[in-house]
């Protein structure tokens, strides 16, 4: 017994010495980086190595607030990253509704047509959107030359190189970009409805609205309270590629979202430690976000999402 | 599904009865979804038919529904771009091998993650799944990079995605669903760890490997931001990168491509010289296709990942 112990446990570590090399990899990409966070407490510039005479505490963190141009700073940096997140929230129903309704169609090859062409712009990348947004709305492209051809207009509308509607257009372009994709969801818990339960309603006397409102959207709303929970963890990472390639001298003010404020800082006048300073703060919130929302999840549903 | 049956046939009379509301909801449900069909498609469309069309009618906005003046010019003269096909050649090399490695290591570590012998197997599941969770920030893992030798160097852009701990959440949860009795039948035959892996576990789990394929290499293809923070030799720019700085510059490049053309041809017509329109639109059908050519095929794989995902993440 003892022998087959052994070998057992022999086993064991010869598959750690498999996987070990792989977990090293995820050591120096994953968690090395952290240890990075060092330079948000020290006097860091990019070429020379970190000195123990450089440390300066928490220097980097009161400059983020020291002064009242970098405090407007900051505010205005946070309020269109609440805008942007918070208007993605508001919103959040709309995969829902798109799931709910194209279902309803009954012609099969449409419906599968209709999924297939709105879950395509997923797979493209931000760079691609914003290329794809310039074609269409640039001076010279189509929505400019329709309005003007219809005398809607006499002067192209600059859609891109505005400080306009800056919020209200970067959830255009998500929504085109993850709204198909994001009904894929809810499709499937619809096919999970039990038929049974419509039928019945509909011998009742159920109208095609009552069943969509007192049946599937009831019973898509626990799919709908994780991705809102998700999203709410996620408040404050919108991510900086989306900012980054929309971003010009005249969006400036709106779109610096916080990942692309901590991009820029580190690119232009801040240098790395207080670029690191913001990121380290922002990660540290996220986290405690994710928690607190899996919590809630745990408390309204019985189980978290972790 | 047959409609012999009195019940269907039954509730296919009542619908026609109900149906005035209905068919006025119908008519709204399609309109509404025709013209989001149209939102999606029409713009790739769109800049397909301007790329074959007269550039310099492009370029004044006048070409919206049919191509006009059919030609093909831009594409040749866009892929004489030397940077372009460097770029190319990069994109397409950085989706193949980072595919390839992804997947094996997510297959394997998928599996490796369900043996119970494994030492403290949990533990390093978890270590492994965390990384979901956090991220140091740009400038940290610049840092690393920088350290690692990993700016201007190809294999930044393969080890930094090569473990992956989605793919391998999706590996594991498809493994721990195939029946246990395969690899306790190859055991006492006395098949190894790895012979089984190769032997049993690999053409069990194909499926799930498909999937994984898709979303690594679209991934892969559509990766911007790790160019942007550590690249700067024009060596290792990837298509999406070389499309971002076109986007911004395309004016000085079309001049560029024009001045090798010779005067006589230039001269020839104006149809074909290339405009900053012109340029823009053929790069972005060119990064574009290989999305548009891989996804109608591939939707269903990347509707399972989806699914699976779901139940787990």
């Amino acid at each position: 017994m003892k022998v087959v112990m052994n070998k057992r446990k022999a086993r064991g570590y010869r598959e750690f010495l498999y996987i070990l090399p792989f977990l090293i990899l995820v050591a120096i990409f994953s968690y090395y980086p952290l240890y990075g966070w060092v330079y948000a407490f020290f006097d860091y510039k990019p070429p020379f190595p970190l000195s123990w005479d450089k440390f300066v505490g928490l220097k980097w963190f009161k400059s983020m607030v020291d002064n009242s141009v970098k405090i407007k700073q900051l505010l205005s940096v946070l309020r269109n990253t609440f805008a942007i997140s918070g208007l993605s929230l508001l919103f959040s129903w709309f995969p829902m509704i798109f799931a709910v309704f194209l279902n309803e169609i009954k012609n099969k090859k449409f419906k599968k047509f209709v999924q297939t062409v709105t879950t395509l712009p997923r797979f493209i990348s931000w760079v691609l959107v914003y290329s794809i947004a310039y074609c269409v709305f640039n001076s010279t492209g189509v929505v400019n030359s329709v309005l003007q051809s219809l005398g809607l207009i006499d002067q192209p509308i600059m859609f891109l190189q505005s400080s306009e509607h800056v919020y209200f257009k970067m959830w255009v372009w998500l929504t085109w970009k993850e709204a198909g994709w994001a009904a894929i969801m809810y499709i499937a818990a619809i096919s999970g409805i039990d038929e049974q339960l419509i039928e019945a309603a509909k011998v009742d006397g159920a109208s095609r609205m009552k069943v969509i409102w007192h049946i599937t959207i009831p019973s898509l709303l626990p799919t709908y309270f994780v991705l809102v929970m998700l999203s709410l963890a996620n408040l404050l990472s919108n991510g900086m590629e989306q900012f980054y390639v929309f971003e010009n001298s005249f969006n400036k003010e709106y779109i610096q979202v916080l990942d692309l404020y901590v991009y820029n800082l580190a690119m232009g006048s801040g240098g790395y430690p207080l670029s690191t300073a913001i990121s380290m703060f922002k990660s540290i919130v996220s986290i405690i976000l994710l928690f607190t929302t899996n919590k809630i999840s745990k408390m309204i549903r019985g189980e978290g999402f972790i | 599904m047959s409609i012999d049956s009195p019940v269907l046939r039954k509730k296919k009379k009542n619908k026609i009865k109900v149906s005035f509301a209905d068919r006025i909801i119908n008519a709204i449900t399609y309109i509404i979804y025709s013209i989001f069909a149209f939102v999606c498609v029409y713009p790739f469309y769109y800049i397909f038919i301007n790329t074959i069309s007269a550039n310099n009618l492009s370029e004044r906005g006048k070409v919206i529904i049919w191509p006009k003046e059919v030609h093909f010019t831009n594409y040749t003269e866009v892929l004489k771009i030397p940077d372009l096909f460097q770029a190319l050649k990069v994109s397409v090399a950085r989706t193949v091998v980072g595919t390839v490695v992804t997947v094996i290591i997510a297959a394997f570590l998928g599996y490796m993650f369900t043996r119970e012998t494994l030492w403290k197997r949990k533990f390093w599941y978890r270590f492994v799944v965390a990384t979901m969770y956090f991220n140091a920030g740009i400038i940290p893992w610049f840092i690393t990079m920088r350290n690692l030798r990993l700016t201007n160097n190809f294999w930044g852009y393969i080890f930094p995605m090569a473990v992956s701990p989605f793919y391998i959440v999706l590996c594991k949860t498809f493994v721990e669903n195939t029946p246990k009795e395969l690899q306790e039948a190859a055991e006492i035959d006395g098949a190894g760890t790895l012979k089984i892996f190769f032997r049993i576990i690999i053409p069990v789990i194909k499926p799930i490997l498909a999937t994984v394929s898709i979303f690594s290499a679209v991934t892969q293809w559509n990766s911007f931001q790790d160019t942007l923070l550590l690249v700067t030799d024009k060596k290792y720019y990837t298509l999406q990168f070389l499309l971002y700085q076109y986007l911004n510059q395309a004016t000085s490049l079309s001049a560029l491509i024009n001045s090798n053309v010779s005067a006589e041809s230039l001269a020839a017509t104006l149809a074909r010289a290339q405009t900053a329109t012109s340029v823009r639109m053929t790069v972005t059908i060119v990064v574009v296709t290989p999305i548009l050519l891989v996804y109608p095929f591939f939707q269903r794989f990347f509707v399972k990942g989806i699914m699976i995902g779901a139940v787990k993440g």
